[in-house]
């Protein structure tokens, strides 16, 4: 049983169709890309899967259960987290903070017990802060813990957003250009920063990439999408050999 | 069953260790020794303030609990709420009902009397307070179930409409609340012991609160409420806990005030009242608690004392006549200028702690939100 199956899923906003009968099924442990031109529908397929947008034909299913029109924390919650294209961090709260909020979701203790602190909340709270840590150290941000999120350069950020995703310990991680705004080399960091995370972290990704040269090496699957529809999908060799990519999405490339 | 979480290897766990906050040794002490001037300091002005002065000291430990609670609901949590009025009303004509001495009702009811049920009731004033909460919690929960789902600034409007609606209900269901013409002789059990005991309660609640996982959510909600969603923070149901909270608060508030005053009536809870409180909120900072508490103080003693602009004023040479609401449109424009020129208030969102007062706080805090 595949892990996340979409089942032709489509999205229209007033009229405009940003998404049609895209499908896609997802095993444990794959990292998929998906790839296409600006505008064609690749973050509203994510706002679909994580809730924000509900789509208007076809169905959702995660780990067997239909989570179509779900809440965003109710989807977060069963294991589906993602970062943002424009990046979303809560910029005046600090990197640590940031972290800790998206554990949330696994705290057990009530407001009262919070108030009183009484020792089940203070053993959360402990394991929060401690599982929080770890996650900065392991994303190399341990030493701006204590910084606020908004005054970080901007590659840490990236990488804070992603820690802050893990945080809700999820099975699927939705990745949504990463990459965007960074220089070859550190592109191709942060691209041996998500294989290694895939592995420690058990992960299965699936990756937004404007640009096709990143996620090609990559990627064992990919998806091309053009004015929201799928006009290709397959290893990163077929789809350079592919005509209709090469001459709908190649034609654009502008990857410097 | 996949693996659940990473085990974070060991270098990491003493790593997390090391960068706990130490929290400052003396910080409890010197806690316990404000309390304790408080205390002394209660004990001390009962028999050398006069009534006058007394009479303001228990307004500005009112107004720092009013003050903390919709600092809660709009400062922490970034939902504009403009319905205090309409809470303190409830908590206070709730209370008042409960807690008045029924000799004392019959006096007040003699145009219309009052329902039955609540004729012959006195309640001790502890339990007609928290009631007057609790109700004004449900009021709370009754204006947030419908408004809190939506998202942007339909709150604001909600509940000041709410605030105007129960101001009008409260005016014209005579034989309960007797209308305009208010009800006196509420019993005056409000003193230092119980308005500080309530600004000390309540202060004590919000920053526990405001630094737990909870008030991170909040935080997290004010933020970005698509990034919060997206971390698994439910929007609604945390809104509905600062919202109801703020509300309970105002409650027990407005039931501190009528015993403080002695009498209400329904012109009491108009928007200005609201106003008054905002104030505070944003001269302290929106999302700073000893903000609250300072412009609570400032903006309490303000008020007696530009009592005198609304005076007629005898300059010698030429006599002024007193021009009623002059205070508001000088808060008015105070609340102009700090939004213009100052909008991060007194404190912004930073906090006095004892690390920052004794110069010894941590370079990297666990929770500190509000550095
Ligand atoms: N919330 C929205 N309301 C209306 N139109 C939207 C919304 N989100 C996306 N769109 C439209 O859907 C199309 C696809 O957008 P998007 O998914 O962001 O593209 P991509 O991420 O591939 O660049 C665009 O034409 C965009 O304008
Ligand atoms: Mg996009």
């Amino acid at each position: 049983m595949s892990l996340l199956h979409l089942q032709g899923v489509g999205k229209k906003f007033n009229g405009l169709t940003a998404v049609s009968d895209f499908n896609l099924s997802m095993e444990s442990g794959e990292l998929v890309g998906l790839i296409g031109p600006n505008g064609a529908g690749k973050t509203t397929v994510f706002n679909l899967i994580t809730g924000v947008h509900k789509p208007t034909e076809g169905r959702i299913v995660f780990k067997g259960e239909d989570i179509t029109g779900l809440r965003p924390d109710l989807i977060t919650r069963r294991g589906i987290a993602r970062t943002f294209q424009n990046i979303r961090l809560f910029s005046k709260l600090t990197a640590l903070e940031n972290v800790l909020v998206a554990n949330h979701l696994r705290l057990r203790s009530s407001p009262v017990e919070a108030v009183i602190r009484l020792g089940r909340y203070r053993s959360e709270e402990r394991e929060m802060i401690g599982y929080s840590r770890s996650l900065l150290e392991a994303v190399g941000l341990a030493h701006v813990a204590g910084e606020q999120a908004g005054s970080l350069p901007y590659g840490q950020q990236r990488r804070l957003e992603i820690a802050r995703a893990l945080a809700t310990r999820p099975s699927l991680l939705l990745l949504d250009e990463p990459a965007a705004g960074m220089n070859p080399v550190e592109a191709q960091e942060l691209m041996d920063f998500i294989r290694q995370i895939r592995q420690e972290f058990d992960l299965t990704i699936l990756l937004i990439e404007h640009h096709m040269r990143v996620v090609m090496g990559i990627c064992e699957r990919i998806l091309v999408l053009d004015y929201g529809v799928t006009i290709a999908q397959g290893s990163p060799a077929d789809i350079q050999k592919d005509q209709n990519v090469i001459s709908a999405y190649l034609g654009v490339e502008t990857d410097a | 069953m996949r693996r659940q979480g990473l085990k974070p290897p060991g270098a990491f766990v003493r790593l997390s260790e090391a960068y706990r906050q130490q929290p400052s040794r003396w910080g409890p002490l010197l806690t316990t020794v404000i309390i304790l001037c408080l205390v002394s300091f209660i004990h001390w002005a009962g028999g050398h303030l006069n009534p006058y002065q007394v009479r303001i000291l228990n307004l500005i430990g009112i107004n720092i609990g009013l003050g903390l609670s919709l600092n809660l609901i709009n400062g922490f949590t970034g939902q504009f709420c403009l319905g205090h009025a309409g809470f303190m009303a409830v908590g206070a004509y709730t209370a008042t009902l409960l807690m008045m001495p029924p000799a004392v009702k019959q006096m007040n009811f003699f145009m219309v009397p009052l329902v039955a049920p609540l004729r012959q009731v006195e309640l001790p004033f502890l339990a007609a307070l928290l009631l007057g909460g609790l109700l004004s919690a449900l009021m709370g929960v009754f204006i947030g179930a419908p408004v809190l789902r939506l998202r942007g600034d339909y709150l604001a409007i909600a509940t000041l409409g709410f605030s105007e609606i129960i101001r009008i209900v409260i005016t014209n269901i005579r034989s309960v609340t007797n209308g305009a013409l208010g009800l006196k002789g509420i019993p005056a059990y409000t003193d230092l012991w119980w308005s500080w005991g309530f600004a000390l309660l309540t202060l004590v609640v919000v920053s526990r609160l405001i630094h737990s996982s909870y008030g991170l959510a909040f935080k997290a909600i004010r933020e970005d409420e698509i990034a919060a969603e997206a971390m698994g923070v439910g929007l609604f149901r945390h809104k509905m806990l600062a919202f109801t909270l703020g509300a309970f608060i105002a409650g027990v508030g407005g039931g501190f005030l009528a015993s403080l005053l002695t009498t209400i009536d329904p012109n009491m809870f108009r928007f200005t009242l609201t106003f008054e409180i905002l104030l505070i909120v944003v001269l302290g900072g929106m999302g700073s608690i000893t903000g609250t508490v300072i412009a609570a103080t400032i903006v309490t003693v303000l008020k007696e004392v530009l009592r005198g602009v609304e005076a007629p004023m005898d300059l010698g040479f030429v006599s002024l006549p007193g021009i009623p609401g002059m205070r508001m449109v000088i808060f008015s424009l105070l609340l102009i200028v700090v939004v213009l020129f100052y909008r991060e208030g007194i404190m912004g969102r930073r906090e006095l702690s004892w690390g920052r007062v004794l110069g010894t706080r941590d370079k990297t805090p666990d929770r500190g939100a509000d550095t």
